[in-house]
């Protein structure tokens, strides 16, 4: 199909204003943390920084303990994500390869835990953790990670299972494998990739996460890096702008990264999940 | 099921129902008591109580009436946002993969990030928005967040800025799906653009439309950090989210019988919205 040449036009012109739109907010922030203080304060700012400095780096870093933070929002997220994966793969299998009520329930949980706001459930689970001795702790906030997350990792996963022809599993079977057998080497490593991207997932939206870790994480030391990040914007609401944008923009760079990896692998389960057979 | 089933299933079943659902059961009979953090005398039974005094509550259907205006006001944009730039990635253009690789970035970000940043634009002095606002000459800029006019439209924006990629790609999933073919014989046939998006696009994209918008509603009237970080609920109160508003009723004054009960009246209002949403788009289409 061709199109016209005024069309072309408009299209570009489209598509550049949404890259200026989505780009220009992370381009500031990016630019504001490479200012000194003395271009901070002034009142034309520019977008590139005539005197860029690595100063607010160090400041952030002597400021708020972000090393201590990160590491905890490390924990929590690689916790998060592997849990969540070993226990979701044999349940969406199930739910994936069989038609019982059980499939059909875990279904409506998945949607319905989607309509839930967090309030409801974060003040039972407050009280259930404090009765257990699991407040203010990181393994506490796995758990909830790990809750949080299964919805998403069945829905994903399931899609990844229904994308596994049943044939190859019958014909493992008539070969005279087992069951175990036919999961562990028929199965399992067609899923491998699929569970690899459901995992980082999982470990980016744990890495992200800040209410849960809002309420649950009361001491700076058990603190993880989003609920570390809003002490850097003081009661008031002043913000040292310098530190706080360096702070910020070294605390994306994980997601980001992981995020690049599994961007086409995300789309696609989402889609298979969606699809029923 | 046979006991293999089971075998596979548990793990993840007890959690779900001990952390999941059990919760939900428990935040649900919580509304109906007067539980508080921090207090030394039994919970009382108090049935309807917390309900007849949230229905009192100016300030919380305010902060409800703030809700609505949000979700409608997020979802809406960045729908029609994201359908233009599905379209626009679905065309051969170059540059495309820039624009995927761009809208990665709000995804991929954390919320916190994506306020702190947006608070950076925002800034009434060392801010690029009032900067470029005085380089058009359009005057000396406002401060935009602490503005009592100014301040949900603010974050709305940044709502729609931060949902608008995963709608995109939902949508350009389903744009993939529509089978080539038919657009090119609508097209020999002297259909316009408009006409053969109407007649062969929408229909094939409609059900994925429905859902991404159903969720986006929830998750949009459902949303925390992103306000949290950007005003705190602030100017006076303008942007208080009722999460913002159920979070400081639990945890900053105690209450947890009547912030469970505020979660509840917001479950059952989101509820209601989307069967009434849900079934009037099912039943206006035959095609869907």
């Amino acid at each position: 199909m061709r199109t016209s040449r005024p069309a072309r036009v408009g299209q570009y012109t489209a598509l550049l204003a949404y890259l200026v739109f989505l780009a220009f907010p992370f381009l500031w922030l990016v630019s504001t943390a490479f200012k000194p203080p003395r271009e901070l304060g002034s009142l034309h700012p520019t977008w590139i920084p005539e005197d860029p400095t690595l100063a607010n780096f160090r400041q952030a870093f002597d400021e708020q303990p972000l090393l201590h933070a990160a590491l905890n929002s490390l924990l929590a997220a690689l916790g998060a994500a592997v849990i969540a994966v070993l226990i979701a793969t044999p349940m969406a299998y199930v739910v994936a390869r069989r038609r019982t009520w059980l499939a059909k329930a875990v279904t409506g949980w998945v949607v319905v835990s989607q309509a839930f706001p967090f309030v409801l459930l974060i003040i039972p689970l407050f009280l259930v953790l404090k009765n257990l001795r699991m407040i203010n702790s990181v393994p506490g906030l796995v758990l909830v990670y790990v809750v949080w997350s299964l919805p998403f990792a069945l829905w994903m996963l399931a899609g990844y299972v229904r994308a596994v022809p049943p044939e190859l599993e019958e014909a493992a079977a008539v070969d005279g494998a087992g069951r175990v057998r036919t999961l562990v080497s028929v199965t399992a490593p067609l899923l491998a990739p699929g569970i690899v991207a459901t995992a980082l997932f999982a470990f980016i939206t744990a890495w992200n996460e800040f209410f849960f870790a809002l309420v649950l994480l009361k001491t700076p030391e058990k603190q993880t890096l989003p609920v570390v990040l809003t002490h850097f914007i003081g009661a008031e609401g002043v913000a040292d702008l310098g530190p706080l944008a360096a702070a910020a923009f070294l605390a994306t760079l994980p997601s980001l990264v992981v995020f690049a990896l599994i961007q086409r692998r995300i789309t696609g389960g989402m889609l298979t999940g969606a699809v029923k057979s | 099921m046979d006991h293999g089933a089971w075998f596979l299933v548990l793990p993840a079943l007890i959690p779900i129902l001990v952390l999941s659902v059990g919760p939900l059961l428990y935040g649900i009979l919580l509304a109906f008591t007067d539980a508080q953090s921090g207090r030394t005398e039994p919970t009382q039974w108090i049935g309807g109580l917390n309900f007849r005094d949230l229905l009192h509550d100016t300030l919380f259907w305010e902060s409800f009436r703030i809700g609505l205006v949000w979700a409608v006001g997020v979802t809406v944009p960045q729908f029609l946002l994201a359908l233009g730039l599905a379209l626009l990635l679905n065309q051969d253009l170059r540059l495309r993969w820039l624009a995927r690789a761009l809208a990665i970035i709000p995804w991929a970000m954390p919320e916190v990030v994506v306020g702190i940043m947006w608070r950076l634009v925002y800034n009434p002095d060392a801010g690029i928005l009032n900067e470029t606002l005085r380089d058009v000459g359009l005057g000396g800029g406002r401060d935009w967040l602490s503005g009592l006019a100014t301040a949900l439209p603010a974050v709305i924006l940044v709502g729609v800025w931060a949902g608008m990629p995963q709608t995109t790609v939902a949508l350009l999933a389903g744009l993939q799906n529509t089978p080539r073919e038919l657009h090119e014989a609508a097209a020999v046939d002297g259909a316009g653009a408009w006409r053969r998006f109407r007649t062969v696009t929408w229909p094939a994209l409609r059900p994925i439309a429905l859902a991404i918008t159903a969720l986006n509603l929830i998750w949009n009237f459902n949303s925390f950090a992103l306000v949290y970080v950007l005003t705190n609920g602030g100017p006076g109160g303008r942007t208080r989210l009722p999460m913002l508003f159920a979070y400081e009723e639990a945890f900053r004054y105690g209450q947890f019988g009547y912030a469970a009960a505020m979660g509840c009246v917001m479950v059952a209002v989101i509820s209601i919205a989307l069967a009434v949403f849900l079934a009037g788009r099912l039943r206006g289409g035959d095609d869907a």
